[in-house]
């Protein structure tokens, strides 16, 4: 079974974002970049699917500059067996319908059995690629799953994500869309042996012309960027824990009227 | 000149971090108050491919290179220096020395076990009258058919209780001084090879240090690494590269230690301000910064020159002398920038100036890194 997995390179969950020169992105420069964690857990769930099924093939989909290389790479490190990089420096603003029509091209052009990807990657938190690309391509998509297992006879899914107090299980067709939610697995770390294999792996690079898309105006325009107010400082509550609580209870009902 | 890691180093890199940070670091203090060997982390280091580095995939390593193994130690020794001590000894001191001189049936037998990480190495050169002076070496192997026996004491192993295999000197020629001195490869619960003791130590104190005695131990001539007479050369080949891997784990040690200080500088407040802002405060921390880039540096030169196949032996004298001189103080001054909470055990900083120690001392103490870098420097021999 072909399994595509969408990834997102986004910045490293510990960077202190500011608001860039152009106030429609973010200062880029001393970032670390990194595979988008909910990324992840769909490239561990693919990688399992192969594993599990003993044969098949997993592909890892990125697009954007140069530099989406390194987070191809690290899902090769991790153990997919090839990956398709969209080089297209205009991808790294477009809006989420673009995106997903670059990737719903290379989805038609890979003709996987399944697509998995994060339920949304944690820079701009749109969650929307993964439902686009399904609605594109008009297959059926379950977002937020929490678990999955493939029929023997690789014809259907059946897929499992959290709803207030329990689990909702359902049956899908294949060809589908899954979005994996935190919980999915524990995704695993690229071994020594996958990184230093990873480099004899294929990326295949693509243009847009390739895919025959349209890389036009976006739909959805980024007016600005706009930095939060400085968070007040924390306050600490002086005195013996009996009054120390008893005021703590106050503010809390009185000031903030959290309670 | 360039001084930049390649792609595959970076994620090396982040490999060991994440590792480090997710599995050693939050139980470090509780290994270190405990005295307890981590076999399970141990066990995942195998499966990531950390206790093979550089050697070649086909032997069971990872197929990486010197510079990836001490970046990679960084990372685990900044989080564990028991760890470290434990990856470098299976790395540099048994899989590369077995890798060099060791026969393809040697390598087979032996190698892919440690390198993979299904096996456990140890080094047991030192002896009660031959720590600095390594040539002065009493156990004795003598032959006897196809056979080696083998009869003596060896001090202060590293792994020494939880290796599957040992590396062992000893004299198969007492007149020929060093020539006369040859490596064996013996296995554990080989009868007559026997584990009394196992040391209490000021730090490591996950990392197991243990003595061996060997009685009438018969080791069969196939397990000697390397020609009769050339187990010296063996031990101090292994030790140059040793002494890579050492540098790098006072680095990661110091690393620590310094890290810890400059988010203790930030936060405690004396006289008012936070203590970072005190210029003498700042003074430690600009040193600490600073020696500890230049011993990483000197620790990359050395593990670079490795790779590209050049002499190495006095670069890695002087990282190992400045990284473990610098890891000392470093960890000393870290103490003293968190003040009295520093000398305390729930801080970890005390962990780290007791972990520092031991890189001035094994694999050549910093007297006999001098007396290495002066010999080569004089045309001494
Ligand atoms: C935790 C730990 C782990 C170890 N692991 C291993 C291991 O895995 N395998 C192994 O074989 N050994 C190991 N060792 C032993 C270690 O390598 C020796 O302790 C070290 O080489 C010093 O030898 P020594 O203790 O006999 O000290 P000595 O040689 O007695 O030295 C005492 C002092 O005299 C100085 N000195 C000695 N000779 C000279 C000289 N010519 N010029 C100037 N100064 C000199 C030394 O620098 C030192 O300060 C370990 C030791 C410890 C504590
Ligand atoms: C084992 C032990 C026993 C002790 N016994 C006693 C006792 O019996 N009675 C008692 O009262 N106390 C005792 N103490 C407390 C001890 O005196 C304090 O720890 C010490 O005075 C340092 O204060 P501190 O720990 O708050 O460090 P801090 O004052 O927070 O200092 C942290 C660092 O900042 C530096 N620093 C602070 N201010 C400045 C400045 N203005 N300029 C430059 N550098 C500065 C310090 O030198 C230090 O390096 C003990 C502590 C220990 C660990």
């Amino acid at each position: 079974m072909k399994v595509l997995v969408l990834v997102k390179q986004v910045p490293d969950t510990a960077t202190q974002v500011k608001v860039g020169s152009d106030p429609r992105a973010i200062a880029t420069t001393g970032i670390t970049w990194i595979v988008s964690p909910y990324d992840e857990f769909a490239v561990e769930e693919a990688l399992r699917i192969r594993e599990k099924r003993g044969t098949g093939e997993v592909v890892a989909v990125s697009g954007g500059p140069e530099r989406v290389k390194e987070a191809l790479r690290s899902c090769l490190a991790m153990g997919a067996d090839r990956a398709v990089h969209v080089l297209d420096p205009a991808l790294e603003g477009a809006d989420t319908l673009t995106t997903a029509r670059v990737l719903a091209a290379v989805i038609q052009q890979e003709a996987p059995q399944l697509v998995l990807t994060g339920r949304q990657a944690i820079d701009d938190d749109t969650g929307a690629v993964g439902a686009q690309v399904a609605e594109l391509l008009g297959w059926p998509c379950l977002s937020w799953i929490m678990e999955e297992a493939i029929a023997e006879d690789g014809a259907t899914v059946r897929a499992g994500r959290q709803v207030e107090g329990a689990l909702e299980l359902f049956d899908l067709p294949l060809p589908c869309v899954l979005t994996a939610q935190k919980g999915l697995n524990e995704p695993r770390y690229p071994t020594l042996k996958g990184i230093m294999g990873a480099k004899k792996k294929e990326i295949k690079e693509l243009g847009p012309g390739d895919l025959g898309v349209n890389v036009d105006g976006p739909q959805l325009e980024l007016v600005r960027l706009e930095a939060l107010p400085p968070r007040p400082p924390g306050r600490i509550i002086p005195g013996e824990p009996k009054e120390a609580v008893r005021e703590l209870v106050r503010v809390l009902r009185e000031e903030a009227k959290a309670i | 000149m360039r001084i930049e890691l390649t792609d595959e180093q970076q994620m090396i890199r982040e490999l060991a971090r994440e590792f480090a940070q997710k599995e050693v670091e939050p139980i470090a203090a509780q290994l270190d108050r405990e005295g307890r060997f981590p076999h399970e982390t141990v066990r995942r280091m195998g499966e990531l491919g950390l206790m093979g580095i550089a050697i070649p995939e086909k032997y069971g390593g990872g197929g990486a290179d010197t510079v990836s193994y001490v970046v990679a130690l960084e990372e685990v020794a900044r989080a564990c220096a028991s760890h470290a001590v434990i990856m470098s000894v299976n790395n540099s001191l048994v899989a590369d020395p077995i890798h060099r001189f060791g026969s393809e049936e040697q390598k087979e037998r032996f190698l892919v076990p440690l390198a993979s990480g299904r096996g456990l190495g140890c080094f047991a050169l030192t002896e009660p009258q031959a720590g600095s002076d390594a040539t002065n070496q009493a156990t004795l192997a003598v032959r006897d058919g196809d056979h080696y026996a083998l009869t003596g004491r060896k001090l202060f192993v590293t792994n020494g209780r939880e290796a599957t295999v040992a590396l062992v000197f000893c004299q198969t020629d007492r007149d020929k001084g060093s020539r006369g001195i040859s490596a064996f490869l013996v296995e554990k619960g080989t009868p007559g090879f026997l584990v009394p003791k196992v040391e209490d130590k000021l730090g490591l104190r996950a990392s197991d240090t243990a003595e061996f005695v060997f009685e009438e131990c018969r080791v069969p001539e196939a397990n000697r690494l390397g020609e009769e007479g050339l187990g010296f050369k063996v031990a101090m080949t292994a030790l140059d590269g040793g002494r890579i891997g050492i540098a790098a784990q006072a680095v990661g040690i110091a690393r620590a230690a310094y890290e810890a200080s400059l988010a203790y500088a930030r936060e405690r407040k004396s006289f008012g301000v936070p203590i970072g802002q005190h210029q003498m405060v700042q003074w430690m921390l600009a040193d600490m910064a600073t020696q500890l880039d230049a011993a990483r540096l000197l620790t990359w030169r050395a593990a670079a020159l490795k790779d590209r196949g050049e002499p190495y032996g006095v670069a890695a004298a002087m990282a190992k002398l400045y990284a473990s001189e610098m890891a000392m103080k470093v960890t000393t001054d870290a103490i003293q920038v968190h003040g009295g909470y520093g000398y305390i055990k729930e801080y970890p900083v005390e962990r780290y100036f007791r972990d520092a120690k031991i890189t001035q001392i094994y694999e050549g103490t910093s007297q006999i890194q001098k007396l290495v870098i002066a010999r080569q420097l004089l045309d001494l021999g």
